[in-house]
Formats: structure tokens, C-alpha cells, sequence
């Protein structure tokens, strides 16, 4: 898949996000946004053995959205690859909806594990590539975290174990956005340095541009090639990422847009899409 | 009909013990079960499950919520992952991952803690959960089960493997009397059993509080007194049936646990009672205070968990 198709899919993402999240009144825009390219290279490019057909596929790559609150991008990501309609989007967050507001497993193809309490996530990933070590298979396990889930002292107990047992068939994904509910992440609790943190924890570490498929496919290349240590991709980002008013704005992570900022956001969407098809 | 009871058996064995065993015994048939401890592989003996097997033993250090997090993503891929520590931190420390991480996603983890309640003895309060089988109860899709001796410990180790879902399983540390028969005794999680029939008071009891109920249950007989024992090895589900059953032939009954009174045992019985069959219950256990340090069997007779102490209170009770 070329480049442009790649970033008219994250577009498209973006759009569901924005639909999704104002047909729910609430949500979480912001770092769904901000990590679009991302879920767009890895349930386009990356990940082997995605089929909406058989989501279960036992030798599938897996995913696990630890930021669990970034479930409108990860909804928007799987109806765009074909796992449900578009529609349900819309029913995000609502009474009877598969979609609830933190992703459910059990409720959703294609989820592969509940997530949404900060922290818990990361672990999960680490017991699904453990699993794949033992059973000697080859799919690899993607877990996207957030700058300040980092807070959590679960993540590093589970970077030590992962670390210290040498997956290298798992690949956490950093979205340093920069921004928490509270602010930004260095007002708030600083979790700088970055890098040396995940070296210290016996991690690869590569640095990526989240917004760049280039970046991404290499970051990504280097980390299949990594034996031996698991890989830490710190994806610099930018919150509320394709939305004019809710770019860097830590004040859009919780919230939806009311009628006429979804008009505006969607028309910024627009615009970035005619500049894609020019 | 009451199941066969040894109350003269000279057999003592750690709850623990037979856990470890068990694992053993179970993972030899059943290559997908897997083991988690967080350091404490000697103390809740999934060190003999590790010598067996070493490859299917995970010590994850001293990280017991990224423990249950592991457990959770092993048994999404089809591992049956027995996840160990001691109660206070499976179940306290852990408390929010057993929550989200494996109950939330009914994923297919039991876990197993150990060295539960005041027994634990010398370590003291920061050791001694009496907290567990409330904080279990309370989370939806999760069975918990508190076995009472050596026979039934190794059954419900099995039951928990066959059975598809999270389980939590509470063992001891103490050596306590094997009171069931081997060849006769049947587990089935969610069932009541009767130990010893009787129609002037019933006595649930659960854990080692089973063989301790039992004796004084003799004691009181002497004193004319024919008190029914129920084993609640299931907290949840209750067997709600039994209790009722038995509540409305005796019309009188006692809870006796080495745990809290609040959300335990009595909670559980209170809650069939105030339902089905309202009845005034005495709840005999910890009583909403920490622990201290001493040998486990000073302890029980300070708490009044020791067949004395029970036999004390019931007689006050009926006065």
C-alpha cells in the first residue's frame, strides 16, 4: 500500500473519530487523533494475519490499546479495515452499543483485549508474546501506550519482565503527545527522559515522527529485525492531531465537540483530504 | 446425607501444600496450564509444580499486578494460567487488575493465593488477609472457592482447571487435619456439603474453620446439643438451596470463618437467609480488626477460631 493510501485511510480514521465521538457527547478526541498513523500502518501494513473474516485467527499478530481511552481511534481503525460498518460508529458509547467507551473483548471482533484502566494493558501484551515464545509461534504483539499511562508503576514492572525475558516479539508503541487531562505530562509528574528509561529497561529504542508512514515503516522494519530485546517506539505526536482548534490543546482529551465544532473539524478533514486526491 | 468425616486422622497437611501438588498432578495432563508466582514459589509451594515442570513456571519478581496482567494475556492465547501469591497481595495489591485484567474479560485465569487469614501466624498483619473472599465476592463473573483440608484443596485445584473462567482459590499456610476421605469425597464448585447432620443449629463453616466446627459440633453434642456442619467450600456461587434447607430445619445457625465478618462467610449466609429464609445467624470470625504476630494455633484461640472458642460462643449464643 503506497503512501497516499495510507494517509487517506488515517484521514478517513480521523473522520470516524470526530463522527463517533460527537454522536456520543463525550470521549476522548485528543489522543485518538494524535495516533492515527499509526493504528492506520499497523491494521494496513504491519500486522500479518488480520481478516475480518476470522478475527480470532490464533497466528494473528495481536494489538492492545493500552491507552484504552483512544478506543474512537481503534473503532475507527477496525471499520475502516473492514471489521464492522461505518455506521456503528455512531453508536459509540451508547446503551446496547458494542462500543463501549474503554474497548471490550468480549463485546467487539477484533478487540484483542479489554482495556482502559491506564497501565493494565502493557501487561497483557507482555502475557500474549510470553505465550507466543513458549508455544515457539511467530505472531508479534503491538501495544499502544500513552505519554502519561507511563505514570503507572505497572508499566515498568511489566518493560522489566519483557525486558529481562528478551521478547522481541513485542513492539510497544509510545504516543508522546505530550498532553494529559491535567496538562502537559512535564507540569503534571514528568516522565523524561524517555529513551533512557526504556534503555534502561532493556528496550530497543527508536525515535519516530507518529505522523510520518516513512518513519513508521522503518521503525517498524528495525524492530522485526531487533532479536534478542523487545522495542520501544517513541512516536512523537501531536494531540488532537488534523483538527485545527484541538491540536496541542490538552482541553480536547476528554471531550466531544458540540455542533458547530464538529462542523469545523470535519471541514478541516475535508480539506485535507481534497489536498490528498489533488 | 452427611459425607464421610475422619476427625481422628493424624494427617495434617498445608492447604498449600496440596496446591502445589496438585498443580503437578493436574499439569501433567494438561500441557496448556501454566503457573505464575511473584516470588513466593517456596512459600506457595508452586515450587514443586516448578521442578516438575520448569518450563510452564513463570516467576514474575515481585510484581504481583503485572503478574495478573500476564496471566490474563496467557490465557487469551489458550493458556490456563494459575496465578500465586500470598492473599494479601493476589487479591489486595491485585485487586484491580483480578478485576479488570481477568474477571471484566472472563478470561480463563485462576487465581490461586495462599497463607489467607490469621494463620499465616508470625508474619502479622500486613500479612494476614482477612479481607480476600470479600473483596472476591464482590466481583462479578468470579467463583470462589476456600477448601477445607488436603482432600478437598487437590479436588478443587482440579474443578477450578475444568471449570471456564476466573476462579479464586484461597489455601492456607498452617498444617491442618485431612478430614475427608480420599476415596469417597466428590468436589463440585457451588455445592454445599454436609459434614455432620443435626437439627438444633446449623453450622456453616469454610476452610481450615470446617474441622474446627466439626469438633466443637461433638463438644456440643455432649451437651445434648445436635448441631448440622455445612462446608461452604464455594463462597460464590452459594448454594443457596442447602443453606436455605438447612435454615429452615434448624431454625438457628452460626457462620465460623478465618476471615472477616464483613463480606465473607456470614455476609454470604446473611445474604441466602435475609432472601429465602430469615433466621438469626452469629457470625463468628475476625471482627473488623487487624492481626498480630504469634504462632497460628495461639492466634486462632486468641480470636476464638479454635473448636473452644466456637464452642463457647454458641453456647452463649443460645442461652
Amino acid at each position: 500500500m503506497n503512501k497516499l493510501e495510507l494517509q487517506k485511510h488515517a484521514n478517513e480514521i480521523r473522520k470516524g473519530i470526530i463522527q463517533g465521538v460527537h454522536a456520543a457527547k463525550a470521549g476522548h478526541p485528543g489522543g485518538s487523533l494524535s495516533s492515527a498513523e499509526i493504528l492506520t500502518y499497523l491494521y494496513f501494513v504491519e500486522m500479518k494475519n488480520i481478516d475480518p473474516a476470522n478475527p480470532d485467527n490464533p497466528d494473528r499478530d495481536g494489538f492492545i490499546l493500552s491507552k484504552g481511552h483512544a478506543a474512537p481511534v481503534l473503532y475507527a481503525a477496525l471499520a475502516e479495515r473492514g471489521f464492522f460498518p461505518k455506521e456503528e460508529l455512531l453508536t459509540l458509547r451508547k446503551i446496547g452499543s458494542r462500543l463501549q467507551g474503554h474497548p471490550d473483548m468480549n463485546e467487539l471482533p477484533g478487540v484483542d483485549m479489554s482495556t482502559g484502566s491506564l497501565g493494565q494493558g502493557l501487561s497483557t501484551a507482555v502475557g500474549m508474546a510470553l505465550a507466543a515464545k513458549m508455544d515457539n509461534k511467530n505472531y508479534r504483539v503491538y501495544s499502544l501506550l500513552g505519554d502519561g499511562e507511563i505514570q503507572e508503576g505497572q508499566i515498568w514492572e511489566a518493560c522489566m519482565f519483557a525486558g529481562h525475558r528478551k521478547l522481541d516479539n513485542l513492539v510497544v508503541i509510545l504516543d508522546n503527545n505530550g498532553l494529559q487531562i491535567d496538562g502537559n505530562i512535564k507540569d503534571v509528574c514528568s516522565p523524561y527522559p524517555l529513551d533512557e528509561k526504556f534503555l534502561a529497561f532493556n528496550f530497543n529504542v527508536i525515535r519516530v515522527d507518529a505522523h510520518d508512514f516513512d518513519a513508521l515503516a522503518a521503525a517498524f522494519k528495525e524492530a522485526e529485525e531487533t532479536k534478542g530485546m523487545p522495542t520501544a517506539i517513541i512516536a512523537k505526536s501531536i494531540k488532537g492531531k488534523g483538527v485545527s482548534y484541538m491540536e496541542n490543546n490538552a482541553g480536547w482529551h476528554g471531550k466531544a465537540p458540540n455542533d458547530e465544532e464538529f462542523e469545523i473539524a470535519m471541514k478541516d478533514l475535508a480539506e485535507i483530504e481534497a489536498s490528498l486526491c489533488q | 446425607m452427611s459425607v464421610k468425616v475422619n476427625l481422628n486422622s493424624d494427617k495434617k497437611v498445608a492447604t498449600r501444600e496440596s496446591y502445589g501438588n496438585a498443580l503437578v498432578e493436574v499439569g501433567r495432563e494438561h500441557e496448556n496450564l501454566v503457573v505464575l508466582d511473584a516470588d513466593l514459589a517456596g512459600a506457595t509451594k508452586t515450587e514443586i509444580f516448578k521442578k516438575a515442570f520448569p518450563e510452564r513456571h513463570i516467576d514474575c519478581g515481585i510484581a504481583e499486578g503485572n503478574m495478573m496482567g500476564i496471566a490474563a494475556g496467557l490465557a487469551s492465547c489458550g493458556k490456563v494460567p494459575f496465578a500465586s501469591s500470598f492473599a494479601m497481595f493476589a487479591t489486595g495489591r491485585a485487586f484491580e487488575q483480578v478485576r479488570n485484567s481477568i474477571a471484566h474479560t472472563k478470561l480463563n485465569v485462576k487465581v490461586a493465593a495462599t497463607h489467607a487469614g490469621i494463620s499465616v501466624g508470625e508474619d502479622g498483619a500486613t500479612h494476614q488477609c482477612c479481607e480476600d473472599l470479600s473483596l472476591m465476592r464482590t466481583i462479578p463473573n468470579m467463583v470462589v472457592i476456600n477448601p477445607c483440608d488436603d482432600v478437598e484443596a487437590k479436588a478443587a485445584v482440579q474443578a477450578a482447571y475444568e471449570y471456564d473462567g476466573p476462579v479464586y482459590l484461597r489455601f492456607g499456610r498452617l498444617a491442618i487435619p485431612v478430614i475427608n476421605d480420599p476415596e469417597t469425597y466428590k468436589f463440585e464448585i457451588g455445592k454445599g456439603v454436609v459434614m455432620r447432620e443435626g437439627k438444633d443449629l446449623t453450622i456453616f463453616a469454610t476452610g481450615l474453620e470446617v474441622y474446627e466446627s466439626l469438633v466443637a459440633a461433638e463438644k456440643l453434642a455432649e451437651d445434648g446439643i445436635d448441631a448440622e456442619v455445612i462446608n461452604i467450600h464455594t463462597l460464590k456461587p452459594i448454594d443457596e438451596e442447602l443453606v436455605a434447607a438447612s435454615l429452615a430445619k434448624t431454625g438457628c445457625a452460626v457462620t465460623v470463618e478465618e476471615h472477616s465478618i464483613i463480606g465473607g462467610l456470614y455476609s454470604a449466609v446473611c445474604e441466602v437467609a435475609a432472601k429465602k429464609q430469615p433466621t438469626k445467624i452469629l457470625a463468628i470470625g475476625v471482627e473488623d480488626v487487624f492481626g498480630h504476630s504469634g504462632p497460628a494455633k495461639d492466634l486462632l484461640k486468641e480470636f476464638g477460631l479454635d473448636s473452644e472458642g466456637i464452642y463457647n460462643k454458641i453456647k452463649e449464643f443460645l442461652k
